[in-house]
């Protein structure tokens, strides 16, 4: 098991270097720099620039250094001194403004990841052993609803509904009061009267398809005959369902683990944007569009790492869960 | 028909064991989307303390749901309609039938009272739970004990069932144990708390004749010393005979038959009975021996030659890692197939045989030895054929497939599929192509209006037919059939192979005939050729392999065979073969 592992970390690295030049090449892949976009946008608002001052700050940025140098700094920096470069918008170092919003963008994810689970899970379960019931159908109906609505619009319907009934502030993830205050008691709370609306806006889609899969999973696996084994064996319907077909169906479970750590990052920018969460979506949406390319290549970059390192733990997991996979 | 009562065998009535459960005119009803089928009617017989009541029919006769219906684990759209089940109980008696779904005494006759077999030992047990958790949980279930004592119960088990180093087994999984073992385990299973009645629903036939011969061994031997009853569920008659007390025969859905073992073997009525036994003893005989003279065989050049030939696989390591475990499949292997011969190949599973037929028709490539086919043309090398040549190699030998249900596209018609190879080769198109799919149905006996429709018209053996009808498309000069009557009832089973036999009359084809059943191929074939772990072990006219074989592994094999005939056990003198 400790050498699959250590195999596995080791193949990363070739992978780790591609992705690397490929998400460099994505930045560097527009017309013009950082430089030309801001240019444009001074002189939409009518100010005018020094081009002498440009060609000063082109030279200081390393702008006209070929693209392996320009390449080989970003990538050292990162390598030997964790430095990720400067953010030209923010003026900022890219590991600061990134790590502020990791926090919260952790914290929405995770809640967001339990909740899918604790919902579709015993729904998934009911559905497939009570397969064209009037539950199963109606499930599967509020499933489709959440899979079909688009995310932004639950959000709005949702910050409606909190306003106007509930009468709470909407938006972001505290009340004015609390944004700035220390942690107490109060603010918890107030984090949480905030929090659920992007919950369900994110786990309502998620929900239903997980919901699909495992009904689907479980459905194959209730007619396995090691299922009418355990029931020979004199086990109540519930403990041979849950010990046995449930346990194998849970694979697609553990492999979405791989897919939900770049989710992190990117997956919910619509919805973060309006809601007005403090998350890393809308970060990356806003470095991409100027050309901050230190802050939106370095996004890429944590992405795909994030991409691998999900893939291995989900790996790992599915090989703890499945004998079969954990000796082959 | 009538049903006659168990109790017309040879034995005085006073002689007889306890009832320890009787079914009475026992029906069950499923639910299908249109219909509703009566599975079971009017069902009943007994099984009585220590003896072996064995439920032969052919699949959809019934035989295994109205064995699961004692359990009460019915598919949800199933239900029993009529009829009572009663499982006596040291003086009172339950009816099973008329407890609800949810009644506690159910749980505890499921396992407790009455334990199950299947057939399948690959996939009845769950893969990802360890053979000693499976156990343990049946102990704790019905005998009360705590994790220690029953963890060591379950040892004492696995031991009784024969399994090597049960202390270390116990905590094994099933996919690290093979089909033999896995049944084993699953036999310790339903023993596990101490049943009255065992039901073996088809315990031996996913398994090797050899195997099966073990296991029914260990299961009577089991039975003998705890006094158990049991319901053996099978359509193989060789197994009735070895191992039944009395015989119930089953026919859509009724007992067409009811009697002791001597009784239904040697004095069967019933004209489904008596078919059912023709089908099995026809397979005793050889069929080829009459029709052809041996002495031909020696002077003619054989049509396709082996030599030497070996397949290895995992020698190559990979670049990181990797295994240096080689396995020989195939090791050293040299046969020739005359024209109009029968060969067959036989052997356990993982010997090697599918393997050869593979590597001769170069769908595997081999890792040493030559192939060569003495076709129209000059000798070709198969072996070193480019792919434009392999085709043509292809269009004169062709497969036949084992599994009827798996091997025809089920979206394709039944033209498609047999006019695929012809239109592939380019060598008809429209009409042509409908005119000779025409001429290989009326061939393999199906009516050519049945060109139209789709496969899952057909039952088994109607698709195997039109699985031959398509390897005969491009008029072939070998045909390699792969177990292809393995998963077919015994009467049809004896239909192909008549079939074949007539087909290559008619065509002067040359058979390699895969398989691990021996009567198929002692019916089938003039010459066998006998494998063990990838190696030639014997080659004989099939006659001198069935009745003298030389070779001390072909002799165990042989003597495995179940007889059917009980008044003359084979499987009681078999020998064993220890390399």
């Amino acid at each position: 098991m400790l050498n699959y592992v250590i195999k596995r970390l080791i193949y990363m690295i070739p992978t780790l270097f591609g992705m690397s030049l490929i998400a460099f090449m994505i930045i560097q892949l527009p017309p013009g720099d950082y430089l030309t976009s801001m240019l444009a946008t001074m002189a939409e608002s009518g100010q005018n620039v020094d081009p002498a001052q440009l060609e000063a700050m082109r030279r200081a940025y390393g702008f006209d250094d070929p693209i392996w140098l320009q390449y080989w700094k970003w990538i050292s920096g990162i390598i030997f001194r964790g430095d990720f470069g400067y953010s030209f918008e923010w003026n900022r170092p890219v590991a600061d403004l990134i790590w502020e919003r990791m926090g919260s963008t952790l914290a929405i994810s995770i809640a967001a990841l339990l909740f899918v689970w604790a919902v579709s899970l015993p729904i998934g379960i009911y559905s497939a052993m009570r397969r064209h019931s009037v539950g199963d159908y109606a499930f599967t109906f509020l499933g489709f609803i959440g899979l079909a609505v688009p995310n932004f619009i639950m959000a709005l319907a949702l910050m409606y509904f909190s306003y106007k009934v509930l009468g709470q502030s909407v938006g972001g993830l505290f009340s004015p009061e609390y944004v700035e205050a220390p942690w107490s008691w109060g603010k918890f709370v107030d984090l949480l009267a905030h929090l659920w609306i992007p919950i369900i806006v994110i786990g309502t889609s998620g929900t239903a398809a997980l919901i699909r899969i495992l009904r689907a999973n479980l459905t194959d696996e209730l007619n396995k005959p090691y299922v009418v084994t355990a029931k020979a064996k004199g086990l109540p319907e519930y403990k041979a369902v849950l010990k046995y077909p449930v346990r194998i169906a849970l694979n697609p479970f553990v492999s979405a683990i791989g897919w939900v750590l770049p989710e992190l990052v990117s997956g919910v920018t619509i919805t973060a944007i309006v809601l007005n969460l403090p998350t890393a979506g809308p970060l990356l949406l806003r470095a991409l569009i100027s050309q901050d390319m230190y802050l939106a290549g370095s996004f890429i970059l944590l992405m795909g790492v994030l991409t691998l390192f999900g893939m291995l733990i989900s790996d790992i997991l599915l090989a703890l869960l499945d004998p079969r996979i954990r000796f082959n | 028909m009538t049903v006659h009562p168990l109790s017309t065998g040879t034995q005085p009535a006073g002689d007889e064991a306890p009832i320890v459960l009787s079914v009475e005119h026992l029906s069950l009803d499923f639910r299908l989307r249109t219909e509703i089928l009566h599975a079971v009617r009017d069902v009943s017989f007994v099984l009585r303390r220590g003896e072996t009541l064995c439920l032969v029919g052919e699949s959809g006769s019934g035989k295994s749901v109205t064995a699961r219906a004692l359990l009460r684990i019915l598919d949800r759209n199933g239900a029993i309609t009529g009829g009572r089940i009663l499982l006596g109980n040291q003086g009172e008696e339950i009816d099973v039938a008329a407890l609800s779904d949810r009644d506690p005494k159910l749980l505890q006759i499921r396992g407790g009272r009455i334990g199950l077999i299947f057939q399948e030992p690959m996939s009845s047990l769950s893969p990802v739970h360890t053979i000693g958790s499976q156990i343990i949980e049946a102990l704790r279930l019905h005998r009360r004990m705590d994790k220690k004592q029953a963890r060591a119960e379950t040892i004492e088990l696995l031991r009784q069932v024969e399994i090597p180093n049960p202390d270390k087994m116990v905590d094994r999984y099933t996919f690290e144990f093979s089909g033999g073992m896995r049944q084993r385990a699953m036999i310790a299973m339903a023993l596990a708390a101490d049943p009255d009645i065992l039901i073996a629903d088809e315990p031996t036939t996913a398994l090797d004749v050899t195997t099966q011969a073990e296991i029914l061994d260990l299961i009577k031997r089991l039975q003998v010393s705890r006094g158990m009853a049991m319901l053996l569920i099978t359509h193989d008659m060789g197994v009735v005979a070895e191992v039944a007390d009395a015989v119930a025969v089953m026919r859509y859905g009724r007992i067409v038959e009811a009697g002791s073992a001597e009784d239904i073997f040697h004095d069967a009525r019933h004209p489904y009975t008596v078919r059912l036994l023709n089908s099995t003893v026809k397979l005793e005989q050889n069929q080829r021996t009459a029709a052809r003279a041996e002495t031909s065989t020696q002077a003619r050049q054989p049509v396709l030659s082996v030599r030497n030939l070996s397949k290895v696989y995992g020698a190559s390591s990979a670049w990181f890692g990797g295994n240096s475990h080689a396995l020989k499949a195939v090791d050293d292997v040299s046969l020739d197939l005359y024209p109009g011969e029968n060969l067959g190949i036989v052997g356990e599973s993982g010997s090697g045989k599918t393997t050869l037929g593979r590597l001769i028709l170069r769908t595997v490539e081999p890792s040493a030895g030559t192939v060569t086919y003495h076709g129209a043309g000059a000798p070709m090398d198969v072996t070193a054929l480019s792919k434009q040549g392999l085709k043509a190699f292809h269009r004169d030998v062709r497969l036949v497939f084992q599994d009827p249900f798996a091997s025809l596209n089920p979206r394709m018609t039944v033209k498609e599929i047999i006019g695929d190879p012809l239109y592939v080769s380019g060598k008809m198109r429209g009409a042509a192509i409908e005119a000779r799919v025409a001429e290989l149905l009326t061939l393999v006996g199906l009516d050519p209006m049945a060109m139209e429709r789709y496969p899952h018209a057909f039952s088994g053996g109607q698709r195997q037919r039109i699985g031959i009808a398509r390897a005969l498309a491009l008029d072939p000069k070998i045909i390699i059939a792969d177990e292809a009557t393995a998963a077919l009832d015994v009467s049809i089973r004896a239909q192909i192979l008549d079939l074949l036999l007539d087909i290559q009359q008619k065509l002067g084809l040359s058979f390699i005939f895969i398989s691990h059943d021996i009567s198929v191929v002692r019916y089938f074939c003039d010459r066998v050729a006998v494998m063990r772990l990838g190696k030639l072990v014997e080659v004989g006219t099939a006659e001198q392999i069935c009745t003298q074989p030389q070779h001390p592994y072909t002799q165990s094999l042989i003597s495995a065979v179940p007889n059917p005939d009980p008044r003359n056990k084979r499987m009681l003198h078999r020998t064993r073969y220890v390399a």
